[in-house]
């Protein structure tokens, strides 16, 4: 057979360095997108702190500034850096996981909600708020606490349920779906028993929302999310070739078992610690990956960044909306997400003509 | 690379799906294991590549068992394409073969990588698909870039689980083709489970035909492809005639 040695045509390798190039840049592109959308949110807000005077605030952390007001920088640093840090946070640590749950289970409907870790983690706050008791005494963090236990446990519920079956994927999946229906009947029961204000408390943690942000919180998550986001994308490449099936990938000399018992587990822990602080934030971790994988493809080792990446901008735009629309009042971060997530995620859908799911 | 398969058995649950196989891949020939439906070709390959754990038996590579390998140094061993392929996701035809290198590859990809895949896009005629979405593709070029994921490996071994069996005439010959060109050119040795008996007739240096769990009979195609073989195994009536290149030629002509 010839080899065809076309000249206008380029050869593959220039196709696929090129391509490389670009993906590298546009990851770096949208790192600064979210890192300037960061800024801009810092200076806007329900207080009359304009975007200088914010930005004073901040430089002053590193360069000597004696003109900046206390009001500015209690501002600054307490009320919106710790908020817009704990939304980057949420989103990137969302994102991230359910981009290596869809692709470690190779189903693009997975996601922390589908798989019961969501309703686990709301069941876990619900029966600390309800019952008062968590599983570790009591205290300000029993409901974070309680929470990102029962999001764990889920986990293991569900993955010993598949492992009794042969670990095949769709028992897992479908464990996970029944999980979160249990889990909810539970917290229906609970708010069902539970007096007036236990049940406000219930649905604040239900709908979820990022105004309890305090900046001790957010120095626990940020090594957590950045050390377990370094770690899932070191399986980029098995997560690759799983998508073309366990035979395939087993015989490239990948341990599919001990990949996806990992990946699941390290993305189950990556959700629970966000979401034992934010509550239930849905969408995000379904939705950023699909749009990813639009945008920038399937390749793990650039799907999982921009999956982060994303989230964290996805949900920023969505919570700097959500506080400032009707400021001093709030709406729900988890409305302003589908209003702002779903035609842009459906555009992408409709224009691009792509069936990744068939 | 020599394949020695020894007194292999495997089993679902209670039931043995294969028994006792024992059988030898020379260096640069292909075998081709052939037998109806349920008789363990599939699984056979399986578990020559260990992705399924046999019950009891040894693999030899050259004389070593292949138990003793890490499943990665496997890898560079041993190719396996297996007889469809289905993404989920869409990647690009570079990215699909490109995961074939993920056995010598840490995280980042060389140059040499993307020069090993594009050589061989070129080998196969598929350097044009290289930048398309893979679920775009026929089935016959699906098959060709699959086997493409296994080149890249630079396996010794290349283990096919019904090559041709979803393709058209034209792409049975090409995909058959490239095996032969492997086999000259790079001294693979290649072991496939085949339905069409005369294109394994046509291929192979020694045809395998399998019968309930075990070996029926094996030897070159003129020796196993006989009417009276072929009566006992699939219990099919048949003429063998003489074929393109003097092989053997199978005519089914009625169930028993």
């Amino acid at each position: 057979m010839p080899i065809h040695e076309d000249d206008e045509m380029m050869h593959a390798e220039e196709v696929y360095t090129n391509a490389s190039w670009r993906k590298t840049i546009l990851t770096l592109v949208l790192f600064l997108i979210v890192a300037a959308l960061g800024l801009f949110a810092i200076s806007i807000g329900a207080s009359s702190l304009g975007m200088s005077e914010s930005i004073r605030a901040i430089m002053a952390v590193f360069l000597p500034m004696d003109d900046v007001s206390h009001f500015a920088e209690v501002v600054v640093f307490q009320l919106r850096l710790p908020r817009i840090l704990l939304a980057i946070i949420t989103g990137v640590s969302l994102g991230v996981a359910g981009a290596v749950m869809q692709g470690v289970l190779r189903n693009p409907l997975v996601s922390p909600f589908t798989l019961g870790l969501s309703s686990g983690a709301a069941c876990g706050a619900a029966l600390a708020i309800v019952l008062g008791v968590g599983i570790l005494g009591t205290g300000q963090y029993i409901i974070m606490i309680n929470a990102f236990f029962f999001s764990l446990l889920t986990m293991v519920v569900v993955y010993a349920i598949s492992r009794i079956r042969g670990a095949s994927i769709e028992t897992l999946i479908l464990a996970g779906v029944a999980m979160g229906y249990l889990f909810s009947a539970v917290i229906s029961l609970l708010q069902y028993a539970s007096g007036n204000e236990q049940l406000r408390e219930i649905v604040f943690w239900l709908m979820g929302g990022l105004y309890a942000a305090k900046i001790e919180n957010v120095m626990i998550l940020i090594p957590i999310v950045v050390i377990l986001t370094m770690i899932l994308m070191r399986y980029s490449w098995d997560l690759n070739a799983m998508g073309a099936g366990e035979e395939v990938a087993s015989s490239l000399g990948i341990n599919v078992k001990q990949v996806r018992m990992a990946c699941l587990f390290l993305s189950t822990v990556l959700t629970a610690s966000v979401i034992a602080f934010t509550g239930v934030i849905g969408f995000i971790g379904l939705v950023s990956p699909h749009i990813c994988r639009l945008l920038i493809g399937s390749d793990h080792r650039y799907l999982i960044p921009w999956s982060g990446l994303t989230g964290a901008l996805l949900l920023l735009a969505s919570d700097t909306i959500s506080r400032t629309m009707i400021s001093p009042t709030e709406i729900p971060v988890g409305v302003v997400t589908s209003f702002l997530g779903v035609p842009f995620f459906l555009y992408l859908l409709v224009r691009r003509k792509r069936r990744w799911w068939q | 690379m020599k394949l020695s398969v020894k007194e292999l058995s495997f089993g679902y649950g209670n039931a043995n799906a294969l028994e006792d196989i024992s059988l030898d891949v020379d260096e640069g020939t292909i075998v081709s294991l052939v037998g109806p439906n349920g008789a363990g070709k599939s699984t056979l390959i399986k578990c020559i590549d260990r992705i399924l754990k046999p019950r009891k038996g040894t693999v030899f590579l050259d004389g070593k068992q292949a138990a003793m390998l890490t499943s990665r140094d496997l890898s560079k061993m041993m190719g396996y394409v297996p007889q469809s392929t289905h993404e989920v996701f869409t990647y690009t035809v570079f990215d699909v073969v490109l995961m074939g290198r993920r056995p010598h590859i840490g995280w980042r990809v060389s140059a040499n990588d993307v020069k090993i895949v594009a050589k061989t896009l070129r080998f196969l005629g598929i350097e044009r698909f290289a930048s398309r979405y893979f679920d775009e593709l026929s089935g016959g070029e699906k098959q060709k870039i699959a086997m493409a994921r296994a080149i890249v490996q630079e396996p010794e071994i290349l283990l096919l689980d019904e090559p041709t069996s979803s393709l058209d005439i034209r792409h049975q010959l090409e995909v058959m083709n490239i095996v032969k060109r492997l086999v000259l050119q790079r001294r693979i040795s290649v072991v496939m489970a085949m339905h069409d008996l005369n294109l394994a007739s046509r291929f192979s240096d020694k045809v395998v035909m399998l019968k309930d769990r075990g070996i029926y009979t094996m030897g070159n195609p003129a020796s196993v492809l006989t009417p009276a073989n072929i009566e006992n195994v699939y219990g099919v009536r048949s003429e063998v005639r003489n074929g393109h290149m003097d092989r053997p030629y199978v005519m089914p002509i009625e169930p028993i």
